[in-house]
């Protein structure tokens, strides 16, 4: 029997009637509808997944749909200040060529929020830490830390020209 | 995923109760990393899943210089990692979970978690040990406590009764002079299983070794306790070479087995390697 959990996505406050044995990710991609979110191996080692729950980053592959009653989540949908904006990360996501098949981005820039909005200037190698759960088959890592890098001297500001190799 | 029923206590009382009546088909839910796997990949299949996270009390950490460490049954991985007094008196532990999946993963695994799986190569089980850490029952019958070491009975099994749950896990305040290490082994440092995994509790005075705990991963059904290379050590002054001796020994107090990750003589090599290196690091921190 479907269970009816409330609960805020990317702000919004919503109800939406879960299996009570479906994985939060399912929920998000078949009752909720954003399908951002995206399910690579659904165990956990991908991290194609991630989400923010109230703030902090999970797979969402490993959480039971009604867990998430009263949670805040923000999902890659969510991320960018306003719907004609995208998110810094975003932004470098693509300036950098961060992205080859796309698959894992979702979850890479979800992760690398998740970072800056802690940690807002990250060496190279808490960078590599914190992205450490999320894996991208094409092996395009040394963009994808390069964008998270210059995203965090946008963010807090800084030119761009001085970002080391 | 496999349909159960889903449920919800708000006490201790209430989750045995319904573990009672259950009769071992219903599955616990703290964490949820290791059990929702399980579940999807069908290596369990319980007809009932008893979230714990509504029960009150048992998501503290704390620490107190007599006391010592407590970590509640809901405390996530993560939380222990990052928590300035872990890492200052229980660096191996620290060191444990820290070099555990990922950051995704320790937000939600708990400790208490890692210690029910019982995986022979769970990382938090051979500091915990080192260190003399108790786990605490409950059950319908009154609460119980007991080491570590014995509550893990081997590979996935532990002295659970089927109405109990584990509330916590205290671990002693370190004596003076303790150093601790944990190292593992793996082809790569994040989302890795150990291959081998040495945790060492060292204390020493004026260079004499008055106590030691060390503790072997991954190399036998259950992590173990190297007796052989502790009694190396105990009692006696310090020296490389008595520490060459002790890793020697560990290397006869484990009973590693050859599977995908590595073989038994691999294994073995770097049970003697890591234990040397763990022994090291740890005197390190005096």
């Amino acid at each position: 029997m479907r269970k009816l959990i409330a609960l805020e996505i990317n702000g919004e406050p919503m109800e939406i009637a879960v299996e009570p044995h479906s994985t939060l990710l399912d929920a998000l991609r078949d009752d909720a509808g954003l399908t951002g979110t995206k399910k690579g191996c659904d165990v956990g080692e991908c991290g194609s997944c991630t989400i923010l729950v109230n703030g902090t980053p999970m797979n969402s592959c490993l959480m039971l749909a009604p867990e998430a009653h009263g949670c805040s989540l923000t999902t890659i949908e969510g991320v960018q200040a306003s719907p004609d904006t995208v998110h810094p990360v975003q932004e470098q996501f693509m300036r950098c060529g961060a992205a080859q098949c796309g698959f894992c981005t979702p979850g890479f820039v979800v992760a690398a929020k998740a970072l800056l909005d802690a940690n807002p200037q990250p060496t190279r190698d808490e960078i590599r830490f914190a992205i450490a759960g999320n894996i991208c088959r094409c092996t395009g890592y040394t963009k994808i830390i390069e964008a998270i890098e210059r995203a965090a001297a946008d963010m807090a500001g800084l030119p761009m020209t001085e970002v080391t190799r | 995923m496999r349909a159960f029923e889903y449920l919800e206590p708000a006490t201790l009382a209430e989750a045995s109760a319904l573990l009672q009546r259950c009769g071992g088909r219903a599955s616990v839910l703290a964490g949820g990393t290791d059990l929702l796997v399980q579940i999807k990949e069908s290596h369990r299949q319980p007809a009932h899943v008893i979230n714990i996270k509504k029960i009150p009390g048992m998501d503290v950490l704390s620490f107190d210089p007599a006391e010592g460490l407590r970590i509640g049954a809901l405390v996530t991985t993560r939380e222990v990692e990052t928590s300035y007094a872990v890492r200052r008196h229980y660096a191996s532990l620290a060191r444990a979970v820290t070099d555990f999946a990922s950051i995704q993963v320790r937000n939600r695994a708990t400790v208490v978690g890692n210690v029910c799986r019982a995986s022979p190569s769970a990382d938090s089980l051979a500091p915990l040990i080192a260190d003399r850490a108790e786990v605490h029952l409950y059950g319908l019958h009154g609460s119980r406590s007991m080491p570590v070491e014995a509550f893990v009975t081997g590979p996935g099994k532990t002295a659970l009764g089927v109405d109990e749950l584990v509330s916590r896990i205290t671990i002693p305040a370190p004596a003076p002079h303790t150093g601790k290490a944990y190292l593992k082994h793996g082809r790569r440092v994040q989302m890795e299983l150990a291959t081998v995994g040495v945790a060492v509790s060292i204390t020493v005075e004026r260079g004499h070794c008055t106590d030691v705990g060390i503790v072997l991963a991954a190399v036998g059904p259950k992590p173990l306790r190297a007796t052989k290379a502790e009694g190396v050590l105990r009692g006696h002054s310090l020296s490389d070479a008595l520490i060459l001796q002790a890793a020697h020994a560990a290397m006869e107090d484990a009973r590693p087995i050859t599977d995908v990750r590595a073989s038994a003589e691999y294994r073995r090599e770097m049970v003697g390697v890591l234990t040397r290196r763990a022994i090291a690091q740890a005197l390190e921190m005096l």
